[in-house]
């Protein structure tokens, strides 16, 4: 199979690469300074949100996932879909003490009555 | 399909990749909101070393993407001076995580300090590794870029290194910012 890159059927210069750069700099500098703010929400949706709009830039724009093969994206996309099958089932367990068929007998020790924790 | 064997190749080694990072940083996500307290724990590591890695793995980023750049045009020893670059800033991160996590040590946090720290030194480890990986492997391909062979390489490593960008962008709130 020919090594053919894929950059072959788009234009990008060196500006925009720069350009992109800047903005990814720009987003660093927003989810340092959210925090300051002292609002948990602010502090949550500048690190949080500033990181998914971060990994999408880098994703797109520098990974060329944007003009990449539909069935590479899927396939990405499956993984991720993984994890959050992995999430979903076994956060209720770790985050819940009980539930319809079951109660966790373990006893939490109290918060800042251990360092194990 | 179109696309290259060896970029397949890599697209198929981060699809492996998304899942070891995604179980990590998925149970550490759950770990912290079952345990309020981490917050204290998670104060103790400095967000500015953190900021400035981030910015350095960016940085990187950049180069690695002029360096595919270059090779699409064929220019294979800029494309090498550009992945050199790249290895410098993966070595500058790998420098101020050496010094940091010397700095913690000291201080008392661990590994087995307490379940924080595990996840602390298991996630930033485990990317340090990849890290360190990229930066062997964009050393090999830097060395036959500049002599003008096999420049498709150039995008393959590029592609990895974005990835490890990734996830380092992720790690910086969880265990940087969110106190």
């Amino acid at each position: 199979m020919p090594q053919q890159s894929h950059a072959s059927v788009h234009s990008h210069g060196q500006t925009h690469y720069i350009r992109i750069w800047a903005i990814l700099c720009a987003l660093l500098a927003v989810s340092v300074a959210g925090p300051m703010v002292g609002i948990r929400f602010v502090t949550l949706a500048t690190a949080f949100g500033v990181a998914i709009v971060k990994a999408f830039i880098v994703c797109s724009q520098f990974m060329h996932l944007n003009i990449e093969k539909k069935f590479v994206v899927y396939i990405l996309g499956a993984m991720l879909a993984f994890m959050i099958v992995f999430f979903s089932g076994v956060a209720p367990d770790v985050l819940e003490h009980e539930g319809q068929q079951w109660q966790k007998t373990y006893v939490e020790p109290a918060a800042g009555a251990s360092t194990e924790h | 399909m179109d696309v290259p064997t060896g970029r397949l190749a890599v697209w198929w080694v981060l699809a492996s990749e998304i899942v070891i990072f995604g179980g990590l940083l998925s149970s550490y996500v759950m770990m912290r909101l079952r345990h309020g307290a981490w917050a204290e724990q998670a104060a103790h590591t400095n967000t500015w070393v953190g900021a400035f890695n981030t910015l350095v793995l960016l940085t990187s980023s950049l180069s690695a993407v002029l360096a595919h750049h270059a090779a699409e045009r064929g220019d294979g020893p800029r494309a090498a001076t550009l992945l050199r670059y790249t290895i410098l800033g993966g070595g500058i991160f790998v420098l101020v995580k050496s010094f940091e996590w010397t700095h913690e040590i000291e201080q008392g946090f661990t590994i087995t300090s307490s379940l924080f720290w595990s996840f602390y030194y298991t996630a930033a480890g485990l990317h340090a590794a990849h890290v360190i990986a990229g930066m062997v492997i964009m050393f090999i391909v830097a060395r036959t870029a500049a002599r003008n062979e096999a420049l498709h390489r150039v995008e393959n490593i590029g592609i990895y290194w974005h990835f490890v960008d990734v996830v380092w962008i992720f790690l910086f709130p969880l265990l940087y910012i969110a106190k």
